[in-house]
């Protein structure tokens, strides 16, 4: 019946890992060939696989795991996938229906527990409602923002039969968020288009979850009316890192140009971003001088930090269409002489050049060893895993992105371990592609188990550990916040990460010099199977730019130069 | 209903839209939200305002439609216009969640609210509680020799007020069923 289900939605692949509660569903599994499992070596992994599965193909992933522990160590990845709007399925196995209450044997309450982490959840007590409820998970999960959903399925509800409810008779009609935009506040926003002298589009993830229609009709955007456009850390690709009007990722770390325009634009176009703190900085010296509009598909998004001025609810994909369509038919106007005034200033802003960098000596910058990676697999079909830390907003800041769905980082949660799992899942996808995760070497050990079954599956990830033998990001901060008092930040005893690689049974590479660095690139791309890199970095290289928290987007941090009690009190308290 | 009645996910979900500004005076709004009645859809309403900091003045719950599975809570909350805003609009993205309504900006509702209340004392402070019971239409549910049992129905202020004067009487124990309230006309 599950499996049944499964199939009738197109699932080919399920992550998960079995016990006891869950074994009628793998007896299932055991007996047909249409789904394929693949067996992780912990839940979180199994989430964080589904992800990088979801992230990667516009498809809900799914994950089956058991009662108890099975399902409290998803709980971290289903978190994950709710910040970052990421559609999955998780079945649950439960104690049979008689014995839940009792505190049995793994025993959770699993939709209570995951009752805050989830988009919706469901405890199915009567078999006959059980294929029905996985219909209506799939449809919660992929309409209106998506997310994680849960069906919790207790062991006596698994084995007993009923009638199968085809997906085409689950109930579904309740939840039908509306798509299409207020034409109103449509034409509102295509006037302001016309009028702005200083425009910015500020995408995010909502541009890659609308699906790649939306990234295309955004391209059309920007091109016909020659916007800046820059971006979130999830909404990298929607715009292509080398289009013409691109000025690279925004926020926290995002590049001096994109925050300098953010905060003196006159019209800002926020399309399926929730204007995160990373974003924003400071809130009440956020782009004091703009009219802002909002187009998102959750209506709490919008002014929920920011107040909007034009706020449009609706799918990215039909908004934009609808704006293109009315901006055409007014005769596609923009202001051609503000434009070129806000362009030479930005020209101006790009000239800092904030990413630059020297690789001098004998030890390699972690942003040469990213600038190298981009330069040897710029032409490969590739996709970028992240697990958290300064190596991932380096690798968003150095490897360009020129497609929506090849760039799977956790964001709003920002969770180490994402990476190796998530690689394995997008893979599993994607079987002939390039797939590398760009890795801390503090995370990576965080879900290294996964490497097994990276092996298992035959699934050639490139494990990039950028290994700097800190918790870099932690240790930044402490630079920056804490008088140089680097508690805890060391990555001690780490293991060698060759031998360790061997002992999984895949090939290891370890380089510590920039002399030998594009060979042992070249070495991980050529061979025919999963492969651990240790890239050993300088150890105490900062992430800049850097607005500091609690301050604005025009007060951003741009190098080692005078970065000391940058940071004021009232930012300390904030992460 | 008003012109304001908050569908989800609608556009124009949000009053706080003619509003000129963030503004952080305080307000206390009465919502009533009709969801499916079904397991947990209290705990997910609920928490949504334990995990997100906001606040319950008074909660109530009960189905109101039996064939349709519907049940209605009443929720009285205080917060800023901002925060009132992202309390509807966070209430409209639970799945089971079929409508909104801020009674309080929909034009003009009738809120009501029962107490019981237990007074006990002898001689002249009996008489007296029973005489004010009377003024404010507070009808006798039960009686011993020492201690009267009121039941009062009114506005939250009403009540209030009734169990402050009776305070000094002899006033021990009170039961309130936080408000219940539907907006007036069609
Ligand atoms: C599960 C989890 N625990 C703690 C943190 C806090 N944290 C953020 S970055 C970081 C250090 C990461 O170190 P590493 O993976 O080596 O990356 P680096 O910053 O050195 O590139 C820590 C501990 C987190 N993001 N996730
Ligand atoms: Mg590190």
């Amino acid at each position: 019946m599950v499996v049944q289900a499964l199939r009738d939605q197109g699932v080919d692949v399920v992550f998960g890992y079995p016990g006891g509660a869950v074994l009628p569903i793998y007896d299932e599994i055991f007996q047909q060939n249409d789904i394929r499992h693949v067996l992780v070596r912990h839940e979180q992994g199994a989430v964080h696989a589904a992800e990088g599965y979801a992230r990667s193909t516009g498809k809900p992933g799914v994950v089956l795991v058991t009662s108890g522990p099975g399902a409290t160590n998803a709980v971290t990845g289903i978190t994950d996938a709710l910040m970052d709007s990421i559609p999955l399925v998780v079945l649950s196995g439960q104690v049979p229906t008689f014995m839940i209450g009792n505190d049995a044997f793994q025993e959770a309450d699993t939709v209570g527990i995951t009752r805050a982490c989830t988009k919706h959840n469901w405890l199915v007590k009567d078999t006959a409602n059980l294929s029905g409820t996985i219909h209506e998970a799939f449809h919660v999960a992929t309409t209106g923002r998506p997310g994680p959903v849960l069906v919790d399925i207790p062991k006596d509800v698994q084995f007993a039969s009923s009638t199968y409810t085809p997906p085409q008779k689950a109930k579904t009609s309740h939840y039908q968020p509306p798509v299409k935009g207020d034409l109103d506040a449509i034409t509102e926003l295509v006037e302001a288009i016309e009028k702005a002298k200083k425009p910015i589009i500020y995408t995010g993830g909502g541009v890659i979850n609308s699906g790649t229609a939306a990234s295309q009709l955004l391209r059309e955007l920007v091109d016909s009316t020659d916007f800046p456009v820059t971006s979130t850390l999830m909404g990298l690709g929607a715009y292509p890192g080398t289009g013409k009007n691109w000025l690279g990722m925004l926020g926290m770390h995002g590049l001096y140009e994109a925050n300098m325009a953010m905060h003196d634009c006159d019209l800002m176009i926020n399309i399926g971003a929730r204007f995160d703190d990373r974003i924003t900085g400071l809130v009440s010296a956020f782009s004091p001088n703009s009219k802002k509009a909002h187009i998102d598909i959750d209506p709490s998004s919008v002014n929920k930090v920011i107040r909007v001025d034009i706020p449009i609810i609706g799918d990215v994909g039909h908004v934009l269409e609808d704006i293109l369509k009315i901006w055409k038919s007014r005769g596609r106007k923009t202001d051609k002489e503000g434009l070129k005034g806000w362009w030479a200033r930005i020209e101006e802003w790009k000239k800092i050049d904030c990413l630059s960098f020297k690789q001098t000596g004998p030890v390699i910058k972690p942003q040469y060893a990213l600038h190298r990676l981009e330069e040897l697999t710029r032409n490969h079909d590739r996709y970028i895993c992240t697990e958290v830390g300064q190596h991932q907003m380096w690798a968003a800041q150095y490897l360009t992105f020129n497609d929506p769905n090849r760039w799977m980082t956790s964001g709003g949660l920002g969770t180490m371990g994402y990476g190796l799992p998530a690689s394995v899942g997008v893979q599993m996808a994607h079987p002939e592609a390039l797939v590398i995760n760009v890795a801390g070497e503090a995370s990576w050990l965080m879900n290294m188990q996964e490497m097994g079954t990276a092996v298992q599956f035959r699934l050639p990830v490139k494990q990039f550990i950028m290994n700097n033998e800190r918790l870099g990001m932690v240790r930044q901060w402490q630079e920056l916040l804490h008088g140089e008092r680097y508690s805890q930040s060391w990555s001690e005893a780490l293991p060698d990460f060759v031998k360790l690689a061997e002992a999984f049974g895949c090939k290891g590479i370890k380089v510590d010099n920039p002399d030998d660095l594009d060979e042992a690139i070249r070495e991980m791309l050529a061979y025919d199977g999963p492969v651990i890199l240790d890239c050993l970095v300088e150890k105490h290289e900062n992430c800049f730019p850097m607005i500091p928290s609690g301050e604005a987007h025009n007060k951003m941090l741009l190098g080692e130069a005078k970065t000391k009690d940058a940071i004021g009190s009232s930012g300390a308290v904030l992460v | 209903m008003s012109a304001l009645k908050i569908k989800k996910g609608s556009t124009k979900h949000s009053a706080y839209n003619l509003r000129p500004d963030f503004s952080d005076v305080t307000e206390t709004h009465t919502l009533a939200v009709v969801v499916d009645n079904e397991a947990g859809v209290l705990a997910r309403v609920i928490g949504l305002f334990s995990g997100r900091g906001y606040n319950i003045d008074s909660l109530t719950v009960a189905e109101t439609d039996h064939e349709g599975h519907r049940s209605r809570i009443t929720i009285v909350t205080t917060g800023t216009p901002q925060v009132i805003e992202q309390i509807k609009a966070q209430l409209g993205r639970i799945v089971p969640v079929h409508e909104v309504h801020d009674l309080t900006v929909e034009g003009p509702s009738v809120e009501r609210e029962l107490a019981l209340l237990k007074v006990s004392g002898t001689g002249e402070k009996r008489v007296e509680a029973l005489r004010l019971a009377d003024i404010f239409r507070a009808n006798v549910m039960d009686s011993t020799l020492e201690s009267f049992i009121f039941e009062i129905t009114g506005t939250p202020d009403k009540i209030d007020a009734f169990a402050q004067l009776m305070g000094p009487l002899g006033l021990i124990e009170v039961a309130r069923t936080g408000v219940a309230a539907l907006s007036r006309g069609q």
